[in-house]
């Protein structure tokens, strides 16, 4: 009986003690996180959070236009200004039209080429270096490749017999079109890298049931291979759309903005706002605009389209 | 349905045989289990009867065509996988129906014949639940409803019980066998538990390095297995295998055991006598094994193995080789250590070959 009670005294006693022990762990834990993280919340401080609050700051300034005179406050002003003006709108459009002729075409491009690289045959490593090769070319690499084949004198489109005039990059009505495929060909290493992470990781059992189950090479691919492919493809759309939105090495290189702006995307409008006409305002002004698209477009995809993507579990 | 044929059917992975030179008939209805060690290549031949691996030689036939170069989709079987395989997007539903919808089956009939086999499986209340959200037997039941949901010629099964529980592997098997015997269907049961094997085979067929050693019903493999590889693989404890000679005296053969020599059968002898082999291996099964006074066989009790329903006595013959008796929990054990003397009945002395492994009997050529 004493022994009894001896144990629960003891059990008791631990119980009280505890928490005095926990908590004080916590903190000194805490604690030693803080100092941790410090480093990096600096770097942070300086290089993200300052900046990013600067820019909201500077969209409330009118800047002129000539160096050394002082900018005045003139609140939301330029804010409705910018965001109301033609030029802006037909900014975005550009921007979302270059993003519908990149992403698509470049998952498709990725999926097709996984599926051909997914198999089991001799020298097909070989294939999947090529395949996979663009990731190892720069945005500079890529426009210099494509301005060259679509150039007018020394071009291969034009010895093809494909020759618009005015030439691709320079005609109004095409020049986006020849930006996007060279955006989509320096995008495809990735792309293609990515789908084949995806269909390796289905496995391969799955797709011998289906064989067994009677099921076609394309109602294989259709019910079996794209669901569970459809967390990469999910994630490949969602980063892939952020990457366009923020595309400007090849406008700057191939057609900067031109012609009649018709590759005018967001950022090189930024670009150019900033450096040529030195309007820091507008800049940030359209700065804020392209971070909210890039942010509500990320949200409504996570929100409508993530509830058709299958996750293994 | 119908039955299966494998006729010199040979697989090799570059340098590596997996199967070689194969041939069995599985009967039309029949319940035919592929037994063997991993690596023997059963799972390969069952394979090249689903049309997943091509045969490097031989022929297949399913019913009374030649299948060799008919797509898997196109053999009408079903295949049940060890991962069981379901389609985890789909809802229980949709991966039962799936084989139906790839036959273009309508909605109506679609409807009623997974209804029919989410009865018999007892997953109706499950249908709209996705594999995530089932148990271990639940998936298990889903992969067999999605095999005979579309009557195919023949069910594949691949090791189907070895991801569930030892106690829900008992219910299981049971099932399975009811199953079986209520759709009217030709098996093939991919299994390395000889337990499985014994209790729900109509014939087993063992492999061994590709090779097979014998097909024949459960009872015949465990009564006169084919070769020492068999004889060593069936049973648990497995059948006591003791290298012993030939010799003749008064007329009749017996066999030189460390210790003690043992007379054999008159149609054992006759058949020793025929083949001449060099060495031979006796084999004795643990439960033939007798302690007896009376008993010729002199060895040292080494370890007792209690079991609860019966004993496993570990001894050692006079060269050390280890044999193992198996003795009702209601005997009287001996003591470890003490010596104590075998008997074995000689209608229960099995003898093998001991350079070539094969049995030797009154069947012996």
């Amino acid at each position: 009986m004493s022994a009894l009670a001896n144990e629960a005294g003891l059990d008791l006693a631990v119980e009280t003690r505890r928490p005095r022990r926990r908590r004080s762990r916590r903190i000194r834990e805490t604690g030693l996180a803080a100092i941790m993280l410090a480093p990096a919340l600096v770097v942070f401080c300086v290089f993200v959070f300052y900046p990013f609050l600067k820019n909201f700051d500077l969209a409330l300034y009118r800047v002129p236009p000539f160096p050394n005179l002082p900018s005045t406050y003139i609140g939301f002003e330029q804010i409705g200004e910018v965001l109301g003006s033609q030029e802006f709108l037909d900014s975005v459009w550009t921007t979302v039209l270059f993003a519908l002729l990149t992403v698509p075409t470049g998952i498709f491009l990725g999926i097709v080429l996984a599926n051909l690289a997914h198999q089991k045959l001799k020298g097909v490593g070989i294939y999947r270096t090529i395949f996979s090769s663009t990731v190892a070319t720069s945005v500079a690499v890529a426009s210099v490749i494509f301005g060259t084949l679509m150039n007018p004198q020394v071009g291969l489109l034009p010895w093809l017999g494909i020759d618009p005039h005015p030439p691709i990059l320079d005609n109004p009505q095409y020049a986006l079109i020849g930006v996007a495929v060279a955006t989509i060909w320096q995008n495809l290493g990735l792309s293609f890298i990515l789908m084949s992470a995806g269909l390796q990781a289905i496995p391969e059992e799955l797709l011998e049931a289906a064989d067994v189950d009677g099921a076609s090479a394309w109602s294989k691919f259709r019910n079996v291979t794209v669901p569970l492919l459809s967390p990469t493809i999910f994630f490949a759309v969602v980063v892939g759309s952020i990457f366009a939105f923020q595309t400007f090495g090849q406008i700057d290189l191939l057609t900067q903005g031109g012609p009649l702006r018709k590759t005018n995307v967001l950022t090189y409008f930024i670009y150019t706002e900033l450096r040529e006409q030195k309007n820091p305002g507008k800049a940030a002004v359209l700065a804020i605009a392209l971070f909210a698209i890039t942010m509500v477009l990320t949200l409504l995809q996570l929100r409508f389209l993530e509830r058709r993507v299958h996750y293994a579990r | 349905m119908s039955g299966i044929a494998l006729e010199g059917v040979t697989k090799r992975f570059g340098d590596v045989v997996a199967v070689d030179d194969l041939s069995l008939e599985i009967e039309d209805r029949e319940f035919l289990v592929l037994l063997g060690p991993s690596g023997c290549g059963k799972s390969t031949a069952l394979r090249m009867i689903a049309g997943l691996e091509d045969p490097t030689a031989g022929t297949i036939r399913i019913g009374d065509r030649i299948v060799n170069d008919v797509e898997p989709k196109d053999r009408d079987v079903a295949m049940v996988f060890q991962s069981y395989a379901l389609y985890p997007h789909m809802t229980v539903r949709r991966n039962i129906e799936f084989p139906l919808r790839s036959r273009h089956v309508d909605k109506s009939e679609r409807d009623e014949l997974v209804a029919d086999a989410a009865t018999s499986l007892g997953l109706t209340e499950l249908l709209d639940r996705k594999p995530g959200q089932l148990s271990g037997g639940q998936r298990q039941r889903v992969a067999l409803a999605r095999a005979i949901v579309r009557r195919p010629l023949a069910f594949l099964m691949d090791e189907p019980l070895s991801n569930l529980d030892a106690k829900l592997r008992v219910q299981t098997r049971a099932e399975l066998i009811e199953l079986q015997r209520e759709l009217q269907v030709t098996v093939v049961y991919v299994t390395h538990d000889q337990v499985e094997a014994m209790t729900m085979a109509h014939r087993i067929a063992i492999m061994d390095q590709g090779v097979l050693q014998q097909i024949d019903p459960p009872q015949t493999v465990y009564a006169a297995p084919a070769n020492l590889f068999v004889a060593r693989f069936i049973g648990n404890p497995p059948m006591n295998t003791i290298a012993a000679t030939v010799v003749s005296g008064d007329g009749e053969l017996a066999v030189e055991l460390p210790g003690c020599s043992l007379s054999l059968p008159p149609v054992v002898a006759k058949a020793v006598a025929r083949v001449d082999p060099a060495a031979v291996i006796v084999g004795v099964r643990p439960e033939h094994l007798e302690i007896d006074d009376a008993g010729r066989v002199p060895a040292t009790v080494a370890v007792i193995e209690s079991l609860g329903h019966e004993r496993h006595v570990v001894c050692r013959l006079e060269d050390s080789t280890m044999i193992i008796v198996r003795q009702p929990a209601d005997m009287m054990p001996p003591k470890e250590g003490t010596t104590v003397r075998l008997a074995a009945p000689p209608e229960h002395l099995h003898v093998f070959d001991a350079e070539t492994g094969r049995r030797i009997d009154g069947t012996t050529a």
